[in-house]
């Protein structure tokens, strides 16, 4: 049994400070959803919020339809996954697991089985009698997600569950993770400043910033397609080139930057005079001449070699360097370094987006 | 020599001095305790004998002491321990304005001359209880103002204690077991309580002990009755008498044996840590090759 | 209303006015964490709390206090008479204190006595600073965890036998008759055996040994806690060893230091047994004199009196020494 959550123009301050501003959005029942952001952004408070650990200070928070105002923590209908797991130490690993149920006084007897059937799931078979200090990282991680969900939850929220593991642990328990979700289907409320994360497990992710939902998609959408300067500095890496629109016609804009004039999509129909920044992949770019409005040309300063692809990385505005992203299997040749290469990118997916704060390097 | 080693003998010099003045009465003392003269004495040995022991164990007013100390020592306990731990709690939830004055009046008894303490548990209670008749001739008793008198500073050495556990509480279990279901009460009876279960122990064999030998404020509130140490302290005033050696003997045996077993236990609880912590590790490595 | 019975409107009006403080504050403020008190731990365990708090704070602390100082303001009367019309506010109590009543005059007697007593508790201080310093510098600094350890039973055991017993204990090594009047008496030294006991030695030694551990322990922590690295800097910049205990060591062990000293010299100030058992049969200890109005002349309002003037020199002169080391109250009782 899963079911939707409402946020209804949340508003959290903690005396002057604004945490999280007018957040709306509809998380559906059943669905993978993530928050994304740098530290700071305002998701955990988010995450609190629905748990019933804060009330906010404007706003409603709604679970299944039903208002949460006033409805604490032990009453609601979610389950959380601590970020330090908070595992109880002196209890052993199957009274973790079944704490849940022993204080809805479900017997010893039908704990014990719940216990089993959930260290199963979890593949940690006949281990019950351990104690919490006997376990590996992801072991605790697998027994606090089963101590969730033996309460059967309809909303699981997880706060940055894998920031804690190794790099290889962290991939193997991304794809456990959604497999469980797809497996149990209760809604999953996830949040992480990891994208790569975000863009794998999720359904669709919010990105945050300040305490501002910047934008609310899929994972393709916010990559190809991302509404705020934002967005698209933060998901995957972008080259930035700032400047003021010169000509709008149609979907396209000209933005005359550092480099010159350079032609994108015009997404939000951007007017002439107005302050903007055009955003192009480093996948998006060709080392190559191309149309004179989306051609510029650099210094190279240094090429790394990553195994599947190279990344050529050429003076840009300032201290940020304009990075071009090369294939192994693009046969293009790669310039060395102090080399004056051009640059070009096809304007279909150059993107010109209003001026506004980007991610924090 | 160097100024190294000189410094080191300098040290070590020190070190045995300050023991030899810490446990050299008491040593002395403990001879006495087997030497024949009546008149406590350690040089010359005249002569090995067990009489002060059993001179002990005959003395009436001493035996009756003791059973006093022990019930004053309970009841003390019983009262300063829930107390400590309900002050600690509320400590940490009193209005923040009323902290300080709060913190200042919880921690007044262990400032407080004991002369003071007793002194007021008298004039106080001989008012509050001589409200009534019954009240005074059922509750107007040596023994129940003495543990008055004694669980006010008692009970601050466990608030102390449990203050200093509770600050090593890690509050995400708080709001696990919540999350998971669970209502305070509940919170506060599965996690919090056998999270504090060592503190309660430390605050009952200390509030046991302090209640036991303290002499200040028993020797006001204690009225007509005696506890062991008040005994003690009238045996000492009017003379020496090796029977008192032979008590101090018999109470540092007491004490070597119990730091014994505390050093076993503590030894005991650290393997089983360190072979949970070998297991943990194990794991860890065995998930990184799979 | 009995001034006796006033004592007990004190603590409520108190609670009330922090009460109504906190009920504005929390209307004004939206904290968005705050749990009513009584949410946070169910009604059962809320209420049992207050009662036990209540109970200790008010009726074991906090009354009795106020009473006695009450009761240190009205003249000595047998109980029948007590509540009746020569039950009055007086200050006569600790008049006699300064005022003898029997010669014409000021209480020397009396007075000497509290001036006898801070100063022995003074010196005693100084006294098991000194001692304590060392071995405190020492554990903290240099040992290994197991030999801190046994250090410190080997510190406490000792304590954990009666005060009065290692008052006799004391007696006996230094009486006439006594261990050290032997060995003084055998290696020539003197030849007649050494009065330690009338000359007030006995009182030093006796109540400088009580109070070791009060000393040793709130100097252990502050030092403990002092950062290594800072006495390594010290000794690499080429700082001799007093050095760095005036200008490293001392300073950041202040607080420490004062709740140590703070301590002792309350305890010592306020001791019976020591005293009792130790002292020479020409001194008056002030709390002795406490002790005799009690037991003695079952003055229970003059008691009272010098009690507090016990308790008011003694504050007065600690704050006076923490204003001047520039400590402040808070960081002692750290």
């Amino acid at each position: 049994m899963s079911a939707g959550v409402e946020l209804d123009h949340i508003t959290v301050r903690f005396g002057e400070f604004t945490a999280v501003d007018n957040a709306t959005l509809d998380i559906k029942g059943g669905e993978f959803f993530s928050f994304l952001g740098p530290s700071g952004c305002g998701k955990t408070t988010i995450l609190r919020t629905v748990s019933g650990f804060l009330e906010p200070s404007e706003g409603t928070v709604r679970i299944a339809g039903q208002d949460m105002r006033g409805i604490g923590p032990n009453k609601r209908p979610t389950a959380l996954i601590f970020q330090n797991l908070a595992l109880f130490p002196l209890m052993s690993v199957a009274e973790n697991i079944t704490y849940g149920l022993r204080v809805r006084g479900v017997g010893k007897a039908d704990r014990r089985k719940k216990a089993d059937e959930l260290l199963e799931l979890i593949a940690l078979p006949g281990q019950g009698d351990k104690l919490v200090s006997e376990l590996s990282g992801g072991q605790k991680q697998r027994v606090a997600i089963a101590r969730a969900l033996a309460v059967q939850p309809q909303v699981l929220l997880l706060d940055e569950p894998l920031s804690a593991l190794d790099l290889k642990l962290r991939q193997h328990m991304r794809n456990e993770l959604r497999a469980i979700q797809q497996l149990v289907g209760i809604t999953f409320i996830y949040i992480t400043h990891d994208q790569g994360e975000a863009l794998t497990m999720s359904d669709r992710i919010a990105v945050m910033s300040d305490g501002v939902i910047q934008q609310v998609a899929d994972g393709k959408s916010v990559y190809d397609d991302p509404k705020t300067a934002f967005v698209a500095s933060f998901v995957g890496e972008n080259n930035a080139f700032a400047g003021t629109v010169t000509r709008a016609d149609g979907d396209y804009a000209v933005v005359e930057t550092a480099f010159g004039p350079l032609r994108g999509r015009n997404s939000h129909g951007l007017r002439p005079g107005g302050r903007a920044i055009l955003f192009i992949r480093p996948e998006s770019a060709r080392l190559s001449a191309g149309p004179s409005d989306a051609t510029f040309s650099s210094k190279v300063k240094n090429v790394a070699f990553e195994g599947n692809m190279s990344h050529v990385f050429l003076e840009g505005i300032g201290k940020k360097d304009v990075t071009v992203t090369v294939g192994r299997q693009d046969g293009a040749a790669i310039p060395g370094q102090d080399e004056i290469a051009a640059i070009s990118y096809d304007p279909n997916l150059g993107l010109v987006l209003p001026e506004g704060k980007m991610a924090r390097e | 020599m160097n100024s190294k080693s000189v410094m080191r003998g300098m040290i070590a010099f020190y070190i045995v001095l300050f023991f030899l003045y810490l446990f050299g009465p008491l040593l002395v003392m403990s001879v006495t305790a087997f030497n024949t003269p009546s008149y406590p004495q350690a040089y010359p040995f005249e002569g090995f004998t067990l009489d002060w022991f059993v001179k002990l164990w005959n003395h009436r007013a001493m035996m009756d002491g003791l059973k006093n100390s022990v019930i004053i020592g309970i009841g003390v306990v019983a009262i300063a321990v829930p107390v400590g731990l309900a002050a600690a709690i509320i400590m940490n939830q009193i209005y923040h304005r009323a902290r300080s004055l709060y913190y200042l009046v919880t921690i007044s008894p262990l400032l407080t001359p004991g002369v003071i303490i007793g002194i007021s548990t008298v004039i106080f209670w001989k008012d509050v209880l001589g409200v009534t008749d019954f009240t005074k001739e059922v509750f107007y008793k040596g023994i129940i103002l003495t543990i008055f008198g004694q669980a006010s500073f008692v009970s601050a050495y466990c608030l102390l204690i449990f203050m200093a556990r509770l600050t090593r509480f890690d509050r995400s279990q708080e709001e696990a077991a919540l999350d998971l279901g669970a209502s305070y009460p509940q919170v506060f009876w599965h996690i919090l309580l056998p999270f504090l279960k060592p503190a309660v122990v430390s605050a009952i064999v200390i509030g046991f002990l302090s209640s036991f030998e303290n002499y200040n404020t028993t020797t006001f509130a204690i009225l007509a009755d005696k506890t062991l140490v008040t005994v003690l302290a009238g045996e000492v005033r009017q003379g020496t008498n090796p029977a008192l050696s032979a008590l101090a003997v018999i109470i540092i045996g007491i004490s070597l044996a119990g730091a014994i077993v505390f050093e076993v236990l503590k030894r005991r609880e650290q393997q089983k840590a360190d072979r949970a912590q070998r297991e943990a590790v194990m794991a860890e490595r065995q998930e990184a090759v799979a | 209303m009995s001034s006796r019975a006033f004592v007990f409107i004190i603590p409520v009006i108190i609670i009330a006015i922090f009460w109504a403080m906190a009920k504005i504050e929390y209307r004004n403020n939206n904290d968005p964490t705050r749990k009513g008190y009584f949410e946070r731990n169910g009604k059962v365990l809320g209420i049992a709390f207050i009662v036990l708090v209540a109970f200790w704070t008010l009726f074991l602390v906090g009354l009795p206090y106020l009473y006695m100082i009450v009761e240190s303001f009205h003249p000595q009367l047998p109980p029948s008479k007590r509540g009746g019309p020569d039950d009055i506010l007086t200050i006569a109590q600790y008049q006699s204190f300064v005022l003898s009543k029997h010669t014409e005059g000021i209480n020397w007697l009396h007075i000497s006595s509290l001036g006898f007593t801070i100063f022995v508790s003074i010196v005693v201080t100084a006294l098991n600073f000194c001692i304590c310093y060392p071995l405190a510098y020492y554990m903290a600094q240099a040992g290994a965890p197991q030999k801190v350890r046994l250090l410190m039973l080997c510190l406490i055991v000792p304590y954990w036998v009666n005060e009065i017993l290692r008052a006799f204990s004391l007696r006996l090594l230094l009486a006439s008759k006594g261990l050290i009047n032997q060995v003084l008496m055998w290696s020539g030294f003197t030849d007649v055996p050494i009065d330690f006991l009338g000359n007030n030695t006995g009182l030093y030694v006796g109540l400088s040994y009580a109070y070791l551990l009060v000393m040793m322990f709130p100097l252990y922590n502050a030092i403990e806690s002092l950062d290594k690295n800072q006495i390594e800097a010290a000794r690499d910049l080429g700082a001799p060893w007093w050095r760095i205990h005036k200008d490293v060591v001392i300073p950041y062990a202040k607080p420490g230091i004062a709740s140590g000293c703070t301590m002792v010299f309350m305890l010592s100030a306020g001791s019976l047994a020591a005293p009792q058992f130790l002292g020479g049969p020409r001194m008056l200890w002030f709390t002795a004199i406490i002790y005799d109005f009690f037991f003695q002349n079952f003055n229970w309002a003059r008691g009272a009196a010098y009690a507090f003037i016990l308790l008011a020199v003694c504050i007065a002169l600690v704050m006076l020494l923490l204003r001047l080391f520039k400590v402040s109250l808070g960081e002692t009782i750290r």
